[in-house]
């Protein structure tokens, strides 16, 4: 206990960070990821190549790997300087977007496809069929799934701690500057870690519930 | 994959065709900008340069980058198969009729997915030693976190699998005398295993993509070594070339699973099509 209670500030700095990342990363993965899913069931080839590579690249590479591209690579490219929290996040973004898309293309490919026959036998074209028939009812199907991914984000964000963003990954090693006991220290960040997801867990069950009997 | 999406428009006319042409040209010209900015970044901050990429031409370099991609593939292949074991011990847990024990191990599965797979390590790494555990080498971090965490989602995907499953066929099986363990043995688990076997693959793929994370506990993988030749400063730091030879390596493994999975997922569906139809026959 006097571990978490002499170096509260390292925490609470580790893991109000780490909420920043997060909420961050699931805005913008949630958008990215919206337009990809979008591409790879679109009716132009070429922008269901591009969604396609773009799934099957990124799901295929480590995040530790893509951090790295951005966090060591970036400034060597001679471009406006930013800061590794923001090219941290930025490298979140574009894994998890990835996932997103799928969750997407499996959520609107998981309606049944009278739907579809139906909605396009009354004249409704394709932006019609989505917007109108099919994402309205692929968002239930969607939001469980979505949770997972975001929950994995959430953990995800700790990979940040190897191209020095201070976030919750990183506290340990603070705290070994600091002489502390690393394996207590650990174990107080595991348990927050464990009580963000279980919480993030529930929230999930309560969609799902919410909307298991429809 | 453009087959599944075929329903949801129709066979487009000249008009429709002419528009999905302009949107199509227009995606492939903001990609081709893209990459082309990228390409163009690297080439005027001198990364392209062949003094960059020469250390990678050095046959002890090279030797060096094909260890180190044996001993990824080591951590990850002694991981998956220690992690395989533990989820069906997991699983076995769960399974338990003592009802203290499932609820015991439901519990310990939980806890083992939420935390991240970096802490996992990082406790075996830097915490352990702190009680006195000698025996922890970077190699043991690596492979004893893939363990854990893959082990639990192991168990929950196991679990999935056999609850997916009719009731009828374990009630068939207790009905002609089996014990439970022989039920589970003889009669849900090849089934189960079959129809999760692209489940457990994509999971495989997971797992080797997470080896990367060794790096942070100084095993020596490849993005270790990206680090280590990214920062030697006599070839000019080569960190961009460095991290796009390793990143070309881990995703041409990935791939490689990826598309294991993929043809495992048609062969077992077209198996599975082919089981459904023999009780017609009969």
């Amino acid at each position: 206990m006097q571990v978490l209670t002499d170096n509260l500030d390292l925490f609470v700095l580790g893991f109000t960070n780490t909420g920043i990342m997060f909420v961050i990363s699931a805005v913008f993965a949630l958008l990215l990821g919206s337009v990809i899913g979008i591409l790879r069931i679109s009716p132009s080839a070429p922008m269901r190549a591009v969604g396609t590579v773009y799934v099957n690249t990124l799901r295929n590479t480590p995040l530790a790997l893509l951090m790295m591209f951005f966090a060591l690579g970036y400034p060597k490219l001679g471009l406006p300087a930013l800061d590794y929290f923001t090219l941290a996040t930025v490298a979140l973004v574009l894994y998890t977007a990835s996932y997103v898309a799928e969750v997407f293309r499996s959520g609107v490919n998981s309606i049944d496809k009278g739907q579809t026959e139906a909605a396009r036998a009354i004249g409704l074209s394709f932006g019609q069929v989505m917007w109108v028939v099919l994402l309205p009812q692929a968002f239930r199907n969607v939001v469980p799934p979505l949770m997972s991914v975001f929950i994995a984000a959430l953990k995800n964000t700790t990979v940040a701690s190897g191209f020095s963003v201070m976030q919750a990954g990183a506290i340990s090693a603070n705290m070994s500057e600091r002489g502390e006991n690393l394996l207590v220290t650990l174990l107080w960040v595991a348990l927050f870690f464990f009580i963000l997801v279980m919480g993030l867990a529930a929230l999930q069950r309560k969609f799902e519930r919410k909307w298991a009997q429809s | 994959m453009s087959y599944a999406t075929q329903e949801l428009f129709d066979v487009p006319g000249p008009k429709a065709r002419r528009r999905s042409n302009i949107a199509g040209f227009i995606t492939v010209a903001i990609v081709v900008l893209i990459v082309a900015f990228i390409v163009y970044q690297l080439y005027r901050s001198g990364q392209l340069d062949a003094r960059k990429w020469q250390t990678f031409t050095f046959p002890m370099v090279q030797q060096e980058i094909l260890r180190t991609t044996m001993s990824t593939m080591n951590a990850f292949i002694v991981g998956a198969l220690l992690a395989l074991g533990l989820g069906v011990l997991l699983l076995l847990g769960r399974l338990s009729p003592v009802r203290w024990v499932t609820v015991a191990f439901s519990w310990v599965t939980e806890t083992f997915r939420a935390i991240p797979l970096l802490i996992l390590m990082m406790l075996l790494y830097y915490g352990l030693p702190v009680i006195g555990a000698t025996f922890v080498t970077p190699f043991v971090a690596v492979v004893g976190g893939l363990m854990i965490y893959n082990g639990s989602v192991f168990a929950e995907i196991f679990r999935a699998g056999i609850q997916s499953l009719p009731s009828g066929q374990s009630e068939a099986g207790y009905a002609i005398g089996l014990t439970r363990g022989q039920v589970l043995r003889v009669i849900l688990a090849p089934q189960a295993i079959r129809n999760m076997l692209p489940t457990i693959i994509s999971q495989l793929v997971v797992a080797l993509k997470d080896t990367a994370l060794g790096f942070m506990v100084t095993y020596p993988e490849l993005l270790y070594l990206a680090k280590f030749y990214g920062t030697q400063f006599q070839y000019g730091s080569p960190i961009i070339p460095a991290a796009i030879v390793m990143g070309s390596i881990y995703i041409a493994l990935c791939l490689l699973m990826s598309f294991i999975a993929v043809r495992v997922e048609k062969w077992s569906s077209s198996d599975s099509k082919r089981t459904k139809e023999i009780p017609q026959y009969e």
